[in-house]
């Protein structure tokens, strides 16, 4: 036995590594028991209900993929409206050549996937501050492009037709089921990153980038990872969005609200949990439902609360609870437990 | 000829987008702070200068030396209170506060004066010209905030080179722990450095507030022009950011004469370029 061996071996002796502590085993479950429960939705309440929720879904995703890169990758972006809109028009492009609406979801995530390469080549030249405005810049560029192109409707834009076949409660139903497909695989995408390999890198860029370039992370293949599938991410969801409110025009797909709401959501979540953008999105979504009559009246409050947040409770509400009372609901990181025996003379 | 005009206005109007960017690239330079909510207050002093002179009917000068030295003291105050809590608190969250400052302001300014667009009436001086040959005329205007861009440039290279609290500011930009160490209170350093960057963005938005129209929603795209002059001109560089400027003025200038809706796809598409080719910018510096 070598001298290492020998180490490895009395350390393992000594303690057992877990990935998640027993109150994680349970919130599993309950997390799993409110994905059903949501599920049947459909049958039970009314189709109101559900519509609004496919807009919390949509928020719950795009805030997922912000914070992965945010929270993880330690890239700020204030351009990703450009792959949500992306994701829109190319299932009205993927619709009008025969394809099903929603079958051409996953394809709008492809597509977004495959225009972020030459974006990230531009926009990765920028650090810290700068590439959050200049990803903004090339939003618009697209955002501008867009609306020159008379086959996707100008700047007026157009009407996707295909779905008006299927009956409205139906319909209604399947964009519901879609769209809560698109949170929950976000969540999940963003849980098994962060448990991988890329996950760790990802996390030891954001603390520390020269350090981690110098223990032999690739820092740059890292980041664009993380960016090419928050661009999928985005467009999927754009995608849904297009499915849901059946038309799309430029100004408002690619309007930089929708980064106001990605961010301030993770802000005030908790940027860098997965939890964070849920709770943020809940909130956001309960905000804007209280606040409908009033106009423009939510974003003011949101933007003083997110302000707050970033200067006073940097982690975000969720940072709060969890270093309050240590939960989690998905677990990424380790726990180690002392060994057996050493358990055993402890309970005596 | 048109072309000559359209090349003599685009570089005019690089000089308003030089003023207006100086205080973005001020900001950056000394705090590493970009103020995402830069456009959006050149629109507060446009609404600002619109309410001022249909309320009460004085004359423009009077104006640009009322709102100046107010959002001054307003930058003072938005760094101590707002920005330096926010400094300490991570590298994310000035980006955060300065985003969600943008969003409050637009949604305010939207209550408060609606939607509606509007221009600033300066009178014979904003619409009259110097006829220099049948096709070619300079604007009274363009000219004027051309040259009000060099005198400021001039004020500030000056005044960071030559007074102590330049000297300080230079050295707070350079390493802010080491001239804490020499004395320099870095916070109010930082602060002068706002105040500098929301004058010249009271200057710039009155001077934009007669050029072109404006509602609640127009400082987004302003934030961005700012910030292109910066990245052509090079990060940093105080004559850079007049070349970018310049540069971007021309552009679009140029564009809308092909055709009108080419005017901010064009200057954007500069960017990109000189973002792909020469990243560090036309004239790389530190200046401040």
């Amino acid at each position: 036995m070598t001298i290492s061996e020998t180490l490895t071996s009395s350390a393992r002796a000594a303690v057992t590594v877990r990935r998640s502590a027993r109150s994680s085993r349970l919130s599993g479950g309950l997390l799993l028991l409110a994905a059903l429960v949501l599920a049947v939705l459909p049958f039970v309440v009314f189709a109101s209900i559900t519509d609004s929720l496919v807009n919390l879904f949509i928020l719950i995703a795009l805030a997922s993929m912000w914070n992965l890169m945010a929270g993880f990758g330690g890239l700020v972006s204030v351009g990703q409206q450009a792959y949500l809109g992306i994701g829109a028009y190319s299932v009205l492009v993927f619709a009008e050549q025969g394809v099903q609406a929603y079958v051409a979801i996953p394809l709008a995530a492809l597509t977004a996937a495959v225009f972020a390469v030459p974006t990230s080549w531009l926009a990765f030249r920028l650090r810290g501050d700068y590439f959050a405005i200049g990803t903004w810049v090339i939003a618009e560029v697209y955002r501008l492009v867009t609306a020159r192109v008379d086959s996707l409707g100008g700047a007026s834009g157009k009407s996707l037709t295909t779905l008006s076949g299927i009956d409205p409660v139906v319909r209604g139903a399947l964009t519901y089921w879609v769209a809560l497909a698109l949170a929950l695989m976000s969540v999940l995408v963003c849980y098994l990153i962060l448990r991988s390999r890329l996950g760790l890198s990802l996390m030891a860029v954001r603390d520390e980038e020269t350090a981690a370039s110098a223990v032999g992370i690739d820092v740059p293949r890292a980041k664009r990872w993380v960016y090419l599938i928050s661009a999928a991410g985005c467009g999927a969801a754009g995608g849904v969005l297009l499915v849901t409110s059946l038309s799309v025009n430029p100004d408002a797909v690619y309007s930089v609200q929708w980064s106001a709401y990605m961010i301030f959501i993770v802000v005030i979540g908790g940027v860098g949990y997965i939890e964070g953008p849920l709770l943020g999105a809940v909130i956001f979504f309960g905000l804007q439902q209280a606040l409908a009559d009033y106009g423009s009246w939510y974003l003011i409050v949101l933007g003083v609360i997110g302000v707050a947040t970033a200067i006073w409770v940097p982690r975000g509400l969720w940072g709060l609870l969890a270093e309050r009372t240590r939960i989690s609901l998905f677990p990424i990181g380790y726990h180690l437990d002392r060994g057996v025996d050493d358990r055993a003379g402890r309970r005596e | 000829m048109d072309w000559l005009n359209a090349v003599v206005q685009g570089l005019l109007l690089g000089g308003l987008y030089a003023l207006f960017a100086t205080g973005l690239s001020l900001m950056f330079g000394v705090m590493r702070v970009v103020n995402l909510a830069h456009g959006d207050l050149a629109v507060v002093a446009s609404f600002l200068a619109v309410a001022i002179i249909s309320g009460t009917g004085l004359p423009l000068w009077f104006v640009l030396c009322v709102t100046t030295p107010l959002f001054a003291l307003l930058g003072y105050l938005t760094q101590r209170v707002l920005l330096q809590r926010s400094l300490s608190a991570g590298p994310m969250s000035t980006l955060v506060v300065t985003f969600g400052l943008s969003i409050v302001i637009q949604n305010v300014l939207l209550e408060v004066f609606s939607a509606d667009t509007r221009t600033l009436d300066g009178g014979s001086f904003a619409t009259g010209s110097f006829e220099i040959s049948g096709q070619l005329s300079i604007p009274y205007l363009s000219l004027a905030t051309f040259v009000l861009a060099v005198v400021v440039l001039v004020a500030i290279q000056l005044f960071l080179s030559r007074t102590g609290l330049g000297r300080m500011l230079r050295a707070s930009s350079d390493d802010p722990d080491t001239a804490t160490l020499v004395g320099a209170d870095s916070r109010h350093v930082y602060g002068i450095a706002t105040a500098i960057a929301f004058a010249t963005v009271a200057l710039a938005g009155v001077m934009m507030a007669m050029r072109s129209s404006f509602d609640p929603a127009t400082g987004p795209s302003r934030l961005l022009f700012a910030f292109e002059a910066v990245v052509i001109g090079g990060l940093g560089s105080l004559w850079g950011t007049l070349l970018g400027g310049m540069v971007l003025g021309l552009t679009q200038s140029i564009g809308a004469q092909i055709d009108p809706a080419l005017t901010i796809l064009g200057g954007h598409l500069v960017f990109l370029v000189v973002l792909a080719f020469r990243p560090q910018g036309l004239l790389p510096g530190r200046t401040a």
